[in-house]
């Protein structure tokens, strides 16, 4: 048997950031089309299928159908956008035990055209009543925003962290984007721009909130072995782990610890390193208080000293801690879930391939996905060498 | 206690066998919780079992007090009531027997509102048979 280390051998995205003409099933298409082109691999070879969607339209088993995947393996979990995440860890377990060769990981939205953009404001409601333990929240008009609001007033009177350091999240996430000519938002921001900006959910303001896009992306996966034949430099998954410490924010143990503090570690010590040897990170920034926790969780600043990492550290993909260097969820790509693009970025760039924003000499990245309300967390270490 | 507060519109808690003792008690103006003999531990929201030991839980009947442990100022929110109500606070109250429930802070002015500050349940007048509990400054005790 060969080595069955399992291996990102191709990447795709679709068109975003707005893009009225595709549906999200063309998002797919488009994505799954340019990952096989980019990779080699032909399609009748894709065994494994891991996705998630509306139901009807895009999940797994309609997907399977719609795409002609004979599989052997097939995934349809649901963690919220860090799934993908989960699915490197599932399809890594699938591949390795030789429950399958080669999977494919697919997304596709329209949520932009569809929908618009509502800073996460609106209730996520069908009828007049609510079951489940969401019951005790629907009552109290507390918008997806004001979950992570809380987080970060909270944060704020236990560490003594300000919206300025918050800020510096935007700031960074901006900067990278004015180099990503596909990103929604490319102008320059200021840490003034993202305080006088309106208060959404307080402290977050409208500047602390993710955008909203159209986009999709697709992955495939392999052994090392049949990387070995394909075009792209393979990319090895290390180790991945993942987390979930609540579902609804109500539920949330507290609100300064993300499960990341059990999928980070988890997820190092599988890969063999600890933060030091990380060249960059993608994280998932839903708002700005989730990368800052997320630094935090993840052993990139002790618990609480997030704010001052966030004083003395640039994200920016020239910076100190090179983050987010297609300019984010923040600034440039946010269909609703955006687990797949951490999983690309850090790819791009592991291959050399990031252009303008390349980090030079990068060897180990690491995605952190949040999924729910900072509820699921996935993480993954990527490498160009084996661990 | 009566709490003063809009909930014409709200989206109201459809129980399930899990809640539906705690909706009972709202009406009758009781904030219970569920409680662990084995553990010696509140739980809420409530389940099936003990999300500690996996047995199955009592009740008890909560002093109705307790301290904001976080909150936010809502000031853009799109779905009708809440959409006419900005301004508003959400917040996770820590009750005194430990466990955390969200609400609306009430009673105060939302620029009044402090981490740590002490509250007490009052409820709200039922509407289709749903007392919501809501929390405000606490009283001279």
């Amino acid at each position: 048997m060969g080595d069955r280390t399992p291996t990102i051998v191709g990447i795709g995205l679709s068109d975003y950031p707005k893009t009225p003409q595709l549906d999200a099933l063309a998002h797919h298409g488009l994505a799954i089309r340019r990952a096989l082109d980019d990779s080699g691999v032909q399609k009748s070879d894709i065994d494994g299928l891991l996705c998630f969607g509306s139901y009807g339209i895009d999940d797994a088993v309609t997907m399977a159908e719609i795409l002609g995947i004979r599989y052997n393996y097939l995934d349809g979990t649901f963690a919220g956008g860090t799934v993908f995440e989960f699915y490197v860890q599932h399809a890594a377990a699938a591949i390795e035990h030789g429950d399958c060769e080669t999977v494919l990981i697919t997304y596709g939205s329209d949520l932009l055209s569809k929908q618009g953009r509502n800073l996460g404001t609106q209730l996520y409601t069908s009828g007049n009543t609510q079951g489940g333990p969401l019951q005790f929240e629907m009552p109290y008009g507390s918008p997806l925003v004001s979950g992570y609001a809380m987080a970060a007033r909270r944060h704020m009177y236990q560490y003594g962290t300000t919206s300025e350091q918050l800020a510096r999240v935007a700031v960074d996430m901006r900067a990278n984007a004015a180099q990503n000519p596909f990103a929604m938002y490319r102008d320059p921001l200021t840490v003034d721009d993202v305080l006088a900006s309106r208060m959404i959910s307080d402290p977050l303001h409208m500047l602390d909130c993710c955008i909203i896009s159209d986009g999709g992306g697709a992955v495939l996966m392999t052994t090392a072995e049949r990387a070995r034949d394909l075009q792209q430099a393979p990319i090895y998954v290390r180790g991945a782990a993942t987390a979930q410490t609540h579902w609804n924010i109500s539920a949330m143990p507290d609100f300064t610890v993300t499960a990341a503090a059990q999928s980070g570690p988890a997820a190092f010590q599988k890969a063999g390193i600890t933060a030091a040897d990380v060249d960059m990170l993608m994280l998932y920034d839903s708002f700005t208080i989730t990368v800052l926790l997320l630094l935090e969780d993840l052993g990139f600043a002790k618990k609480g000293e997030g704010g001052a990492f966030l004083d003395a550290n640039r994200l920016t993909y020239d910076g100190d801690l090179p983050t987010n260097t297609d300019g984010g969820g923040l600034s440039s790509c946010h269909p609703g879930m955006r687990g797949i693009f951490l999983l690309i970025e850090s790819v791009r760039q592991l291959r050399g391939q990031a252009g303008v924003v390349q980090v030079p000499g990068a060897e180990i990245a690491v995605a952190c996905g949040s999924g729910g309300q900072l509820s699921c967390m996935g993480t993954v270490v990527l490498g160009k060498e084996k661990s | 206690m009566t709490a003063e507060t809009p909930v014409e519109g709200r989206i109201l808690p459809a129980p399930n066998s899990s809640t539906k003792p705690f909706w009972e008690a709202t009406a009758r103006g009781e904030l219970i919780v569920q409680w662990c003999e084995q553990c010696q531990e509140a739980q809420f929201h409530p389940g099936p079992l003990c999300r500690t030991c996996g047995n199955e839980p009592g009740w008890k009947v909560t002093s109705g007090r307790g301290a904001v442990y976080t909150y936010t100022i809502v000031h853009q929110s799109r779905t009708p009531p809440f959409d006419k109500l900005v301004p508003y606070v959400v917040a996770m109250v820590e009750l005194d027997e430990g466990p955390r429930m969200m609400t609306n802070i009430i009673g105060c002015t939302a620029e009044e509102v402090r981490v740590g500050m002490r509250v007490e349940v009052a409820f709200a007048a039922e509407v289709d048979g749903i007392a919501l509990p809501f929390w405000q400054p606490e009283g001279d005790t």
